[in-house]
């Protein structure tokens, strides 16, 4: 039997071989504590919460909820706001990483900074920037109305407010990520002859991949639960410009809090599956995962 | 394929990188461009390859002027440092890579394709791992894939930068010795990047030594190793001595004593004098030689290195002897002279006008006497 040196020191000196980082048992088992209460009281119990109230009065209830006109076209313009709003975030994310990541031009720093400036906006105030751009007071907005075309308070206005909330999630995801991988395995493909598209769609693509479908869940998730920005350019208008989060708002504010709950958890609900769908990803996929960071 | 380069300058921002350099390279020759980081090495490597353009000159190959055509026209092999493999793509998959991306005119079939891949893998030794990721191979395999990716294209010129450099010393040597063969077997005109002097003189037909985004010397690793042109090449390449001396009446002198070497027909003044450790003979006394204390005695290898100290304020030199010789010599005093020299003058040391301009270099045989 082979002798164990390391546990066996263990057992007769059991204070002078601790690791220097390991924890005392007390402290470790403080620490999760804190966190799991933490977790409990500010996510779990008011998500909890959602689910119970929207189930207060059955299944029955909640359906019927959902079924109301008012309540489904919320649905569909959120599916279709999102449904515009991400690939064309998707695009721009891309394309913005890119030349963060692999071309050096004057105004880059600018441009890093300015990817971020969504996340530091207030996003009232982000909507408010539609309204004065595209408002009846404005040059713009009259303008493209004596075409026919209605920015604000219909679809094109809400697009255009998600677009610009859910602007940093892509890019911010794949610049760190391209950045690291550098520019070489660009280089080969292109040594190797490939053109600039057979590059990008055979060696940048796969190599961004991940990042990709991470920023893209997260530019989704945010898309849909968007409230602020796009409460500004909506106009409220019942059964057609309302998205699922100011439905929840209006039925709230109606008393009718089994509807008001039914919505909000149809909401949880896709930004649960959202992460579910992430974190399944990313356990299937693991080893590529770790291969396409390190190698 | 013959590669000219004709005076080349890159700059990076208004920093130079390169500056007025040409450079003629044989048709099937291996080359080194050798030299220390920031010597420009790597930037002539890629504007070469057409990963860069040059701020001015231009590079022919053959007869066709290159320096119009983009990277992907002028049909070459880079095998990069840390390899570039495609990570989410198998070793065949790789190694094909640059043929499948061919315009349909120009790609063979795919039987074809898949036949010239395997035959490749054969010829870098990795048969049976065809169907491995990047991620499953070793360090020493990957570059293997790497220059058998290059190789597929059929490149007029193969274009390595510091292909061993991150390989551990065992599997570089090994590899070194691969390349080698490789290169006798297909004749690929060939240039490698290296800061290894090692590598380059056991590797290379010819090698060019860089310092500073300028070449200083072309030539073979005897040329380069017997004949170096400049103090710098003497001192980057193998080991060397350098004593300040002065010359008085044809004789060189250090600090108040002649050695027993002579310079004829040299004009008086300070000079600097290179030379390598092993060549030296040792002395029984002397009336006129080099002498000092061993402050230090190491065995490596197949020599013994002894460190002498000169007394004054020069620094100590270094020099080699067989083991046998060394445990000879009274240890705590050795007098030698070089036999082999080689004097180098700045042209602002020697007053007289008769030198030439920069550099005035005198290299001798032994005395003789």
């Amino acid at each position: 039997m082979a002798l164990d040196t390391g546990s066996a020191s263990n057992t007769t000196l059991p204070n002078l071989v601790k690791a220097a980082t390991s924890e005392t048992r007390l402290a470790r088992a403080t620490l999760i504590a804190v966190a799991l209460g933490f977790v409990g009281l500010f996510l779990l119990l008011p998500l909890a919460t959602v689910f119970i109230e929207a189930f207060r009065k059955g299944a029955d209830e909640f359906l019927s909820a959902l079924g109301d006109p008012e309540t489904f076209s919320a649905i569909l313009l959120t599916l279709t706001v999102a449904g515009i709003a991400v690939p064309l975030n998707l695009a721009f994310g891309v394309a913005a990483a890119w030349a963060i990541a692999k071309f050096e031009f004057k105004g880059k720093a600018f441009l890093t900074t300015l990817i971020d400036l969504p996340f530091s906006v207030s996003p009232v105030i982000s909507g408010l920037v539609f309204v004065l751009l595209f408002g009846a007071n404005n040059a713009l907005g009259p303008i493209l109305q004596s075409y026919g075309v209605q920015i604000l308070f219909a679809v094109p206005g809400l697009v255009l407010a998600t677009v610009f909330v859910t602007f940093p999630f892509v890019a911010r995801e794949l610049i760190p990520l391209m950045q690291e991988q550098g520019t070489s395995d660009e280089e080969a493909a292109l040594s190797l002859g490939a053109t600039g598209w057979q590059t990008f769609w055979h060696v940048t693509l796969p190599n961004i991949k991940w990042g990709l479908l991470y920023g893209v869940l997260l530019c989704n998730a945010r898309a849909m639960g968007e409230f602020g920005a796009v409460s500004v350019v909506s106009g409220h208008i019942r059964g057609e410009t309302n998205t699922m989060p100011l439905q929840v708002e209006i039925l709230y504010n109606e008393y009718n809090f089994v509807a008001a709950f039914a919505v909000a958890a149809l909401l949880a609900l896709l930004a649960l599956v959202t992460l579910i769908l992430k974190t399944a990803l990313e356990l299937r996929y693991s080893h590529e995962i770790a291969a396409s960071r390190s190698h | 394929m013959e590669v000219r380069v004709q005076n080349i300058r890159k700059e990076f921002g208004r920093y130079p990188a390169l500056e007025d350099v040409s450079l003629d390279i044989r048709s099937g020759e291996l080359i080194a461009l050798l030299g220390p980081s920031g010597s420009g090495k790597t930037t002539l490597l890629r504007l070469i390859a057409g990963l860069e353009s040059p701020t001015e000159g231009t590079i022919f190959f053959g007869n066709e002027d290159a320096s119009q055509k983009s990277v992907q026209q002028r049909n070459i092999g880079f095998v990069f440092q840390h390899y570039a493999l495609f990570r989410h793509m198998t070793v065949l998959d790789n190694i094909s890579f640059g043929l499948k991306v061919r315009p349909a005119n120009r790609r063979p079939p795919a039987a074809e394709i898949r036949r010239r891949a395997l035959d490749l893998l054969e010829l870098v030794q990795l048969s049976g791992l065809e169907k491995r990721y990047p991620a499953q191979l070793s360090g020493g395999q990957r570059q293997r894939v790497a220059l058998a990716r290059a190789m597929a294209v059929e490149p007029n010129v193969l274009l390595l930068d510091e292909p061993f450099g991150a390989l551990d010393a065992q599997v570089r040597k090994e590899l070194r010795k691969w390349l080698r063969e490789i290169h006798d077997r297909t004749g690929h005109t060939t240039v490698f990047v290296t800061h290894d002097q090692e590598e380059a003189l056991e590797l290379a037909d010819r090698v060019v030594v860089m310092s500073k985004g300028a070449i200083e010397q072309v030539g073979t690793p005897d040329d380069i190793y017997d004949h170096p042109v400049s103090p710098f090449v003497y001192g980057f390449i193998g080991q060397s001595n350098c004593l300040d001396v002065t010359l008085a009446g044809g004789e060189i002198w250090f600090e108040d004593r002649p050695i027993g070497l002579r310079a004829a027909n040299e004009p008086d003044g300070p000079a600097t004098l290179y030379f390598r450790p092993h060549d030296i003979e040792l002395l029984d006394g002397c009336g006129g030689c080099l002498a000092g204390l061993v402050t230090a005695s190491r065995r490596v290898a197949g020599t013994r290195h002894l460190e002498v100290s000169l007394g004054g304020t020069q620094p100590s030199v270094e020099i080699e002897l067989p083991p046998e010789r060394a445990s000879s010599t009274d240890h705590s005093r050795v007098a030698f002279r070089p036999t082999r020299w080689k004097l180098y003058r700045e042209a602002s040391d020697v007053a007289a006008a008769s030198v030439q301009a920069q550099t005035s270099a005198i290299e001798l045989a032994p005395t003789g006497t």
